[in-house]
C-alpha cells in the first residue's frame, strides 16, 4: 500500500539503546509506549490480587479471609480505582495509543514528543501518591460518593489527589494525539484511508479532552470539602449529595467509552488481517465511534435512577440510554460481517477478537437491561451490575488489549512468543472468564447486593463457582504473562517484520522499528484494508 | 508549549517538522488545551448556576461584603495585560526584541498586581472572619477566584519564560514565535474567565 518499505536487517531497532536514562528521558513515542505498558500491567497485577481476595472471601457466607468488612471495604476500592483510573483508562489509549498512532499515520513520532513525556511523568506523580495512600487506603469504592467520602476517616484526599494528577496526563495525551492525526499523516493518508484504530483514538482523545476537566474539578470540590469544611455537597451546610453524583457520571459514563473505544479499533486492526477480507462498513465503524462518543454525554444520569432524581428525567435518559446500543451494535454487525466467507487463522490475537464479539454483545445487551427504568430499580447495585460491567471491561477491554498485546507482541519487542502456550492461556482466560462473572448475572436477579462482605446462605453456591472461576482466569492470566515474558531475554530479532500479511503502514517497517520510525516518509497510495485484492 | 520549538529544533538536521507545521501544531494544541479549562471551570459555574438558583437571597447578602472597587480595578487591570499581551505577539511576529521584552514585563507586572490586590482583599474577608466555610457563596468566592488565581500564577510563569526567551533572542529568526502566540491565548484565557468571574460574584442584582 506504500512505497518506502524497509527491509528488515539494516536498521538499528530503536530499542537497542540500553540504560535506565536512555528511558526514563526517552521522547520516542514508542518507548513511552513500553513505559506506559509496563507501569499499567503493574497496576491491572496489584488491582487483580485484590480481586482475588475478594473472591476468597465471598467463597463462604462468614467474613473469614479479611479481619473486618472495613478491610473488605478497602478491597474493593483499591481493586476498583486502581483499575478504573491507574489501568484500564489510560491502559489502550496510552500504551498502544502511542506506539501505534505515528506508525500508522506514517509519522516520525507525536506531535509534542516532549510533552508526551511529560504526560508520562505526571501519570507517574499521580501513582506516587495513591501509593503513599496504601498506609491507609480509602474505603469509598471507586465512586467517592458523598457524603461518605466526607465522613469516613480514611484517607480519601490522598487517593482523589492521585487520580485528579493522572487527569492531567490524560488531558495531556489526548491532546498530543488529536494534534497528531491532525496535522502529522503521511501524504495520501486521507480521513477515508485511516486505520480504524486512528478513528477509535480520535474519539477516546475526544472524550478525554472534554470528560477528564470535570472529574477535575469535582474531585477538586471534594477535597476543598473534605480540607475546609465547606458544604457543596453536604446537605447539613445548604450543599446538595446529588450535584456529586452528576458531576461525577459526567466525566465517568463518557470515561466508560475512555476505556472499550480503543478496544473497538484494535477489534477492527485484528480482524480484517486474520480474516484476510476487507473490513466491512469502513465508514459505519469509523463514523459509530464518534456516534457513541457524543452520546455518551447524555447519559449519565442512568447511574441515578435510585438517586431521587425527577421521573421525567429518568424516562429521557433511559431512552438516551437505549440509544447508544445502536452506534455499538452496528459495530458488532459489521466486525461479523467481516467474518464471513473470510480465509479465518485463529491465531491467538483474533482468538481475543473472536471473544471480545462474543463477550461485549453479552456485556452491551445485559447493559440495555440496566438502561430500562424498571428493571433497573430492581437490578440496581446487584451483582448484575458487578457481571454487566465485567463483560464490558474485561470482556470487552481488557480481550482487546491482550488481542493487541499478542498480535502487535512482534512489531512491538521484535521477539516471537510460543503461540501453542498463548492459545492454552487465552482459553483458561475465556473459560475462567465466564465460570467467574456469568454466576454473577443470576445470583444479583436473585437479590445479592454488590459491596458486602458477607451474605446469606443461598447464595453460596453462585459465589463459590465465582471463585473458583477466579483462580482459572487467574492462572490463564499468568500463564499469558510468562508467555510473553520469557521471549525477551532471548537475542535477536524476528527475520519477518510482516509476520500477518498486514497491509497497514506500522507493519511495513521492521520489527522492533528503527528510532524514528521511517526513512523516508512513506506517500499512501491505497486503502488500509484492501485485502484480496492483490 | 516550549518544547515544540526545542522539538522542532531538535530536528532542524535531518527529519524537521518544518516550523509551519509545528506552529499549526502548537496553536492546535493549546486551543484545545483551552476547551478543557472550560470545562474544569464549567464545573464550578454549573455549581454557581444550581446553587444562585437555590439560594438567590444567600447569593445577594453575601456578595454585597464583597469589595466591587478592588474588583472593577482588578478587571481593568487584566484587560489592559490582555491588551499588552496581544500588542506583545505583534511585536514577537515583528521580531521587534526591545517592545516584545517591555510589553512581555507590562504583561507580567499587571499580573503582579492582580494578585497583590487579590491578596488585600483575601485578607480583609479573613479579617472579617469570612471564610471558605462561611456560607455557599464564599465558598464558590474562594475555589472560583483561587483557582482562577492558580492561573495567573501560572500564566506569570509562563510570560516570566518567554520574557528569558526573548532575551536569549530566540525568537529573532525565521517564524519562531509560536511560543509567544501560544502564551498569549493562554493569558487571554484567564483574562476571559475572570471576565465572567466579576460579575457572577461582585456584581449579583
Amino acid at each position: 500500500m506504500a512505497n518506502g518499505a524497509m527491509t528488515q536487517t539494516q536498521h538499528i531497532p530503536y530499542l537497542a539503546q540500553k540504560g535506565l536514562k536512555s528511558w526514563i528521558l526517552t521522547t520516542d513515542h514508542k518507548r513511552i509506549g513500553i513505559l506506559y505498558l509496563v507501569t499499567i500491567s503493574f497496576f491491572f497485577m496489584i488491582a487483580g490480587l485484590a480481586a482475588l481476595g475478594m473472591r476468597y472471601e465471598l467463597m463462604t457466607p462468614e467474613l473469614d479471609f479479611f479481619r473486618t468488612p472495613t478491610e473488605y471495604n478497602v478491597a474493593f476500592t483499591l481493586h476498583g480505582s486502581l483499575m478504573v483510573f491507574f489501568f484500564i483508562v489510560p491502559g489502550i489509549a496510552a500504551s498502544f495509543g502511542n506506539f501505534l498512532i505515528p506508525l500508522m499515520i506514517g509519522a516520525r513520532d507525536v506531535a509534542f514528543p516532549r510533552i508526551n513525556l511529560l504526560s508520562f511523568w505526571i501519570y507517574l506523580v499521580g501513582t506516587a501518591i495513591l501509593l503513599s495512600a496504601l498506609a491507609q487506603p480509602a474505603d469509598t469504592g471507586w465512586t467517592f460518593y458523598t457524603p461518605y467520602s466526607i465522613q469516613t476517616g480514611t484517607k480519601v484526599i490522598l487517593i482523589t489527589l492521585g487520580v485528579f494528577v493522572l487527569g492531567f496526563s490524560s488531558i495531556l495525551t489526548g491532546m498530543n494525539f488529536i494534534v497528531t492525526i491532525h496535522k502529522l499523516r503521511a501524504p495520501g493518508m486521507t480521513w477515508s484511508r485511516l486505520p480504524l484504530f486512528i478513528w477509535a483514538s480520535y474519539a477516546t482523545a475526544i472524550l478525554q479532552l472534554l470528560a477528564t476537566p470535570v472529574v477535575g474539578i469535582t474531585l477538586l470540590l471534594l477535597i476543598a470539602e473534605r480540607a475546609f469544611d465547606i458544604g457543596f455537597f453536604d446537605p447539613a451546610k445548604g450543599g446538595d449529595p446529588i450535584l456529586f453524583q452528576n458531576f461525577f457520571w459526567f466525566y465517568s459514563h463518557p470515561a466508560v467509552y475512555i476505556m472499550v473505544i480503543p478496544a473497538f479499533g484494535i477489534i477492527s486492526e485484528i480482524i480484517p488481517v486474520f480474516a484476510r477480507k476487507p473490513i466491512f462498513g469502513y465508514k459505519a465503524i469509523a463514523y459509530s465511534s464518534f456516534a457513541i462518543a457524543i452520546i455518551s454525554f447524555f447519559v449519565w444520569l442512568h447511574h441515578m435512577f435510585v438517586s431521587g432524581i425527577s421521573e421525567t428525567a429518568a424516562a429521557i435518559f433511559s431512552f438516551l440510554t437505549m440509544l447508544v446500543a445502536i452506534p455499538t451494535a452496528v459495530k458488532v454487525f459489521n466486525w461479523t460481517a467481516t467474518l464471513y466467507k473470510g480465509s479465518i487463522d485463529f491465531h491467538s490475537s483474533m482468538l481475543y477478537a473472536l471473544s471480545f464479539i462474543v463477550l461485549f454483545t453479552v456485556g452491551g445487551l445485559t447493559g440495555v437491561y440496566l438502561g430500562a427504568l424498571a428493571v433497573d430499580v430492581h437490578l440496581h447495585d446487584t451483582y448484575f451490575i458487578v457481571a454487566h460491567m465485567h463483560y464490558v471491561m474485561i470482556g470487552g477491554t481488557v480481550m482487546g488489549f491482550f488481542g493487541a498485546l499478542h498480535f502487535w507482541y512482534q512489531k512491538w519487542f521484535g521477539k516471537v512468543f510460543n503461540e501453542l502456550t498463548a492459545k492454552a492461556a487465552w482459553f483458561l482466560i475465556f473459560v475462567g472468564f465466564n465460570v467467574t462473572f456469568f454466576p454473577q448475572f443470576f445470583m444479583g436477579f436473585q437479590g445479592m447486593p454488590r459491596r458486602y462482605a458477607t451474605y446469606p446462605e443461598e447464595y453460596i453456591s453462585y459465589h463459590a463457582l465465582s471463585t473458583y472461576g477466579s483462580w482459572i482466569l487467574g492462572l490463564g492470566i499468568i500463564i499469558m504473562t510468562v508467555n510473553l515474558l520469557i521471549p525477551l531475554w532471548k537475542k535477536g530479532w524476528p527475520e519477518s517484520s510482516n509476520p500477518y500479511g498486514s497491509l497497514s503502514l506500522e507493519w511495513q517497517v521492521p520489527s522492533p522499528p528503527p528510532h524514528e520510525n521511517f526513512d523516508e516518509i512513506p506517500t499512501v497510495t491505497d486503502w488500509t484494508y484492501a485485502y484480496g485484492k492483490k | 508549549m516550549s518544547s515544540t520549538v526545542e522539538h522542532a529544533e531538535s530536528h532542524a538536521h535531518g527529519h524537521g517538522l518544518g516550523d509551519a507545521v509545528t506552529h499549526n501544531a502548537a496553536k492546535f494544541g493549546m486551543w484545545l488545551f483551552l476547551g478543557t479549562e472550560i470545562l474544569l471551570f464549567g464545573g464550578l459555574f454549573a455549581a454557581y448556576a444550581l446553587f444562585r438558583a437555590k439560594y438567590p437571597d444567600l447569593f445577594y447578602d453575601s456578595h454585597k461584603k464583597l469589595d466591587v472597587t478592588l474588583g472593577a480595578i482588578n478587571t481593568i487591570v487584566l484587560i489592559f495585560s490582555s491588551f499588552t499581551m496581544a500588542l506583545a505577539v505583534s511585536a514577537s511576529q515583528k521580531r521587534n526584541r526591545n517592545w516584545l521584552m517591555i510589553l512581555l514585563s507590562i504583561t507580567f507586572i499587571c499580573g503582579a498586581a492582580f494578585g497583590v490586590n487579590k491578596y488585600f482583599e483575601y485578607s480583609a474577608k479573613f479579617h472579617h472572619h469570612i471564610y471558605p466555610e462561611t456560607n455557599i457563596f464564599f465558598a464558590l468566592y474562594f475555589m472560583m477566584t483561587g483557582l482562577h488565581m492558580l492561573h495567573v500564577f501560572i500564566g506569570m510563569g509562563i510570560i516570566f519564560a518567554l520574557i528569558i526567551m526573548a532575551k536569549q533572542g530566540r525568537f529573532k529568526e525565521g517564524n519562531r514565535y509560536t511560543p509567544v502566540e501560544v502564551g498569549g491565548l493562554y493569558w487571554h484565557l484567564v483574562d476571559l474567565i475572570w471576565i465572567y468571574l466579576f460579575p457572577l460574584l461582585y456584581l449579583i442584582g
